[in-house]
């Protein structure tokens, strides 16, 4: 049996592993098995440095025309599975061809690595980064690892950033106001604002604000929209008369929320909505829907 | 779709078994220290609050469940931060994240507790926080319970005057703040209340509204509690404030409580130095609100305060508080055209108590009050409702009361006024009020103005009303009544006989109006009034002569002619020849011989003409032997005439006994046992034959008629007349002639077979009366000697 097996297995372990991997800051990733995995966490011009280790099984030998490692940044579109697009792609050479009798380390860097877009799990889109170390041989397939790496890139504090302020209504039925105090969110923000009342004609039964998140994949005629409602808070309970002003106070933290990616590399969009639904005794709803950008702000700390 | 009874209980036996399913959980989590599930837990405990299903009282219940597992949640809460697993400000922030609202503000008060007393941030600044943030429930109910649990967490740790949460100068403004705002809002959801459901069931929701007006109430009772709520913040801040939302939810239910809950938490100093703000706030109220109680309310606490000290007194001069707030109920009625009477009069009423309290010595005051009440009353007939009439009774009762006098209330021209608007019977009973109060405190009405006065008040007793006599006046109250006003004349007194005479003859013209049914009860006193009069004259004779004084006897004898004559319309004669032979006596004392004369014909008058009864006749012609007998006044002639006429009389009885008894009375006519007076033996002698030959007469007509005799007893009493002047000295009473009575006595005695065992003790103790004057001795003994028995 051992023998059978052992013809199926790659004839040797490669390992990637980083410089500051011990140290450095690894994000929770939830994997498509639902399974949550800690990678570790990079930004965009970064050195990214590290080493392979290549060790053959025992009592083999490995023939190879050359071993390269590869940064891939790529974008994987769900309806267009397999097919991966790479927009970013950078090679370093290891090891010119030979033979490999034992175990043998090789380091690797990639300086400044220009990594624009951060690591993305969508619904139908995936982007990743991995590096890719391929051991080539004649005659035979490729001996191929990779290992995934994340990707966060940070933002500063934007210098405009408008509030949000609307007058919206159903004439002679329902008109109100309402007040988001920004336009741009970071992860950790608190939405403040306000809801005023100008007119209540309906009995409303409670008022809630929602995220949404729209994700837009492909183009023109292939375009596929997905909409999800991370949140739901409940802004207000109960009927409110004209001149209320309901508060809004709503902390994004506990929600699992990315910055806003607009347009990546022409293949997705990712953006974010605030939902605000007036429901009335009837259920039946009114809402207004106003776009907010979302971004990940520096951590000081 | 509101509940019914059944299934509300089921509700809330569901909502308890939901709190009680997650406590154990949220428990468990505790002893644990996991704050996640903890969080969890709890918020799943508090959704159990978000039900619609249930009234305000049953919701209560479930409210009251959920707050105690709530002091769980603090106490654990306060350990955490203690412990320093998480700060609280962090906690602060995560209690947030719950979705539902309700459970995340009940929540984020309990953590604002813990926050406030860690001190990390000024209680000013957490606690205006909470109450903005509260602003997101808009259901009534639930709004007003959340509010009510900040409310509660929060009344310890305002950032008061001395409180441990002071903060800078501005501190206490911002409790105030806080606690004014929360109450706002909570009025406002309580108000709107009544908005929410179907119009058929709203007294139903008036009646759950009624249920939660504590919670609403209960932010002005903190308010009050606040340390640095001094007057001057009251003035300017607190009470403005309050009244601004209260006039302006336009509620009737929310302004009577309100007004009500103001007056009664706040200070009754606080009250008096801000009373123009607060009666201003009055006429701005729902034309609905019961505004009387309110400020019947407002004004008894300050005469209760007025009442209590009497250092209290200066300040409610000086800041005028009889004209404001008389002012504000002349507003108040005028705003309130629907305002029942009963309404207007009971706030006069307390008004009239604040008055008598706080400025007993402002009379100008009280008639102020019942202008004003006159005024209201004005243009209406009679008063039919009986709740009016009798506040009308406790307005007109209260002066009465206070001072004790009613020569107090007589300076109040608008007193009897208001006593216009009584209907018959209780102008007749506060009448009485008002004569017992004179009788209880023994007031003498001292002028004739003040008597016109009186009689101004209590003419219901004194006329009748109007010409719609109702017949079912019960004849014992109505003599009950007149005894009283005959009572009340006798308080009508003055030394100073000019005035006395100007207040008998303002009486005068007072009762002669009353009817037939009435002078018998009002003349006698009236006419004894005069008599006193006339005596009192007479004791100071000496002093007067000489002065030009109208008050002569001359002139009240006449008046009394007068008076009594108005009797004979009644008619009742008998009364009317008392007071004749009284008149005549009393003019008698004067030395005034014609009056004298002149009563003594009207009773003669009246003795022929109008006494037709026969007993009537006997008593009369007694009273007026007995009169005539002490006159001295006479002259010879006229008393000839009277004794004449007098023993005419009783000779012409009808009865034989009657006669007799007459007759031998009149026997006194001619021998006054004074040192002046006529001792016309002979004459007494002929009277007592008289009497003799009449008992003889009376003895045969008995034989005849009944075929018994008669009463020997008119013999025993002859003989004790004859006893009489035998003592006396007339010398025409012989021993021999009593000698000779008493054998006839004996003698009939004997024929009569019946003896009257009452007639055998009278002669029997007569004759032991005999020998006792024989045993005594000396002169008297020596008189009796000479009969034997």
């Amino acid at each position: 049996m051992n023998y059978i097996i052992g013809a199926f297995k790659p004839p040797c372990n490669i390992t990637i592993s980083f410089a500051d991997g011990k140290t450095r800051k690894k994000a929770s990733i939830k994997k498509e098995n639902g399974q949550t995995a800690m990678v570790p966490l990079f930004q965009s011009l970064e050195n990214i440095v590290g080493e392979v280790s290549i060790e053959p099984v025992q009592g083999k030998k490995i023939e190879h025309t050359g071993v390269k490692i590869e940064l891939l940044g790529q974008i994987e579109l769900y309806f267009d599975r397999g097919n991966f697009y790479d927009f970013t792609s950078l090679v370093r050479e290891l090891d010119v061809p030979g033979d490999i009798y034992e175990r043998k380390t090789f380091p690797f860097e990639f300086s400044s690595v220009e990594m624009p877009y951060e690591s993305y799990n969508g619904i139908n889109v995936r982007l990743r980064y991995i590096l890719k170390v391929t051991i080539s041989r004649n005659y035979v397939s490729n001996i191929v690892e990779s290992q995934d790496f994340w990707v966060r890139n940070y933002t500063p504090a934007p210098t405009i950033n408008n509030s949000i302020k609307m007058e919206v209504g159903i004439e002679d039925c329902l008109h109100i106001e309402f007040e988001y105090n920004k336009s741009k969110y970071h992860l950790k923000d608190v939405i403040i604002g306000k809801i005023y009342f100008l007119l209540v004609r309906i009995k409303i039964k409670n008022m809630e604000l929602e995220i949404r998140r729209r994700e837009s994949t492909g183009s023109g005629p292939n375009t596929y929209v997905e909409t999800e409602t991370l949140a739901k808070f409940e802004l207000m309970d109960g009927a409110p008369v004209r001149g209320e002003s309901i508060p809004i106070r709503l902390f994004l933290s506990p929600y699992e929320l990315t910055p806003t990616y607009r347009n990546i590399n022409n293949k997705f969009s990712v953006k974010y909505f605030l939902n605000l639904v007036l429901v009335d005794e009837e259920d039946r709803r009114y809402f207004k829907q106003q776009e907010i950008t979302i971004y990940r702000l520096q951590e000081t700390s | 779709m509101l509940p019914h009874g059944d299934d509300e209980e089921k509700w809330l036996a569901e909502g308890i078994a939901g709190i009680q399913h997650n406590a154990f959980y949220m428990h468990r989590a505790l002893d644990s220290n996991d704050l996640k599930d903890a969080l969890r837990y709890s918020v799943q405990m508090l959704s159990e609050l978000r039900t619609s299903l249930l009234s305000p009282h049953k919701y209560y219940e479930l409210y009251m469940r959920a707050f105690d597992e709530l002091r769980k949640m603090e106490m654990f809460f306060r350990e955490e931060t203690a412990r320093g697993t998480i700060s609280v400000i962090e906690l602060y922030e995560l209690v947030q994240h719950a979705g539902n609202i309700l459970p995340r503000l009940y929540l984020l008060c309990t953590v604002g507790s813990v926050y406030i007393k860690s001190k990390e941030a000024p209680a000013k600044d957490v606690l205006k926080d909470l109450v903005e943030m509260c602003r997101g429930i808009q259901h009534p109910i639930r709004g007003l319970f959340l509010r009510s649990y900040l409310c509660q967490i929060s009344r310890d740790k305002l950032p008061d005057i001395g409180s441990e949460y002071e903060g800078d100068a501005d501190t206490v403004n911002h409790a105030i703040e806080f606690v004014i705002q929360n109450f706002t809002e909570m009025n406002k959801l309580w108000v709107r209340m009544q908005h929410q459901g179907p119009t058929r069931e709203k007294d139903k929701r008036e009646k759950e509204r009624s249920q939660l007006r504590d919670l609403v109430g209960k932010n002005l009772h903190v308010l009050s509690q606040i340390e640095g709520v001094d007057l001057d913040i009251y003035k300017e801040t607190v009470l403005p404030r309050v009244l601004e939302q209260v006039v302006n939810c336009k509620d009737e239910l929310a302004q009577h409580y309100l007004m009500d809950c103001i007056i009664q938490v706040f200070p009754d100093e606080y009250h008096l130095q801000t009373l123009e703000t607060l009666l201003s706030a009055f006429p701005q109220l729902q034309p609905t609100v019961d505004i009387k109680t309110v400020l019947s309310q407002l004004m008894d606490r300050l005469s209760n305060y007025a009442a209590s000290s009497i250092e209290v007194l200066p300040e409610f001069l000086q800041v005028e508080a009889f004209s404001k707030l008389s002012n504000a109920i002349g507003k108040v009625i005028e705003a309130q055209v629907d305002m029942p009477v009963v309404g207007a009069i009971t706030l006069y009423v307390s008004l009239l108590t604040f008055t008598l309290r706080v400025h007993p010595d402002r009379l100008d005051y009280v008639d102020q009050v019942l202008g004003a009440c006159v005024k209201k009353l004005s243009g209406k007939a009679k008063l039919e409702d009986g709740r009016a009439t009798k506040q009308i009774v406790a307005l007109l009762s209260a002066p009465l009361e206070k001072y004790n006098d009613i020569v107090t209330a007589l300076k109040l021209p608008n007193y009897p006024r208001v006593m216009d608007h009584l209907d018959n019977g209780t102008n007749k009973v506060m009448a009485v009020v008002i004569i017992q109060s004179i009788m209880k405190n023994t007031t003498f009405i001292s002028s004739a103005d003040k008597v016109e006065a009186l009689f101004e008040l209590i003419k219901g007793l004194i006329g009748d009303m109007d010409e719609t006599q109702d017949d079912e006046i019960d004849e014992e109250d109505f003599k009950e009544e007149q005894n009283s006003v005959a009572r009340l004349i006798h308080m009508l007194h003055n030394n100073d006989p000019e005035e006395m005479l100007k207040i008998i003859c303002t009486v005068r013209k007072h009762i002669i109006l009353g009817g037939p049914k009435r002078l018998p009860f009002t003349v006698p006193p009236l006419v004894f009034s005069a008599l006193k009069l006339v005596r009192h004259l007479q004791g100071q004779d000496g002093d007067v002569i000489g002065e030009e004084t109208s008050a002569t006897p001359k002139k009240i004898f006449q008046i009394l002619h007068q008076t009594i004559e108005a009797l004979l319309s009644v008619p009742s004669p008998e009364l009317a020849l008392r007071l004749y032979l009284q008149c005549a006596e009393a003019a008698s004392d004067c030395d005034l011989e014609p009056v004298a004369y002149e009563f003594f014909t009207q009773a003669f008058i009246l003795y022929e003409e109008e006494v037709a009864d026969s007993k009537a006749q006997v008593t009369a012609i007694h009273l007026i032997i007995g009169t005539l007998q002490r006159m001295n006044v006479f002259g010879v002639e006229n008393r000839d005439t009277l004794t004449h006429k007098a023993t005419g009389y009783s000779a012409k009885l009808l009865k034989k006994p009657d006669q007799c008894r007459a007759v031998y009375a009149c026997s006194h006519l001619f021998w006054v046992d004074e040192q002046d007076g006529i001792k016309d033996g002979e004459r007494v002698l002929l009277c007592l034959k008289r009497a003799l030959r009449i008992a003889n007469a009376a003895q045969q007509m008995a034989n005849v008629t009944r075929g018994s005799s008669g009463p020997v007893v008119l013999f025993i009493e002859i003989l004790n007349k004859y006893l009489y002047f035998f003592e006396k000295g007339n010398p025409q009473v012989t021993s021999s002639v009593l000698q000779g009575l008493i054998e006839l006595i004996k003698t009939e005695m004997q024929t009569d077979g019946s003896s009257d065992p009452s007639a055998d003790a009278f002669f029997a103790s007569t004759l032991r009366y005999i020998q006792f004057q024989k045993q005594k001795g000396g002169a008297m003994g020596e008189k009796y000697d000479p009969i034997k028995i």
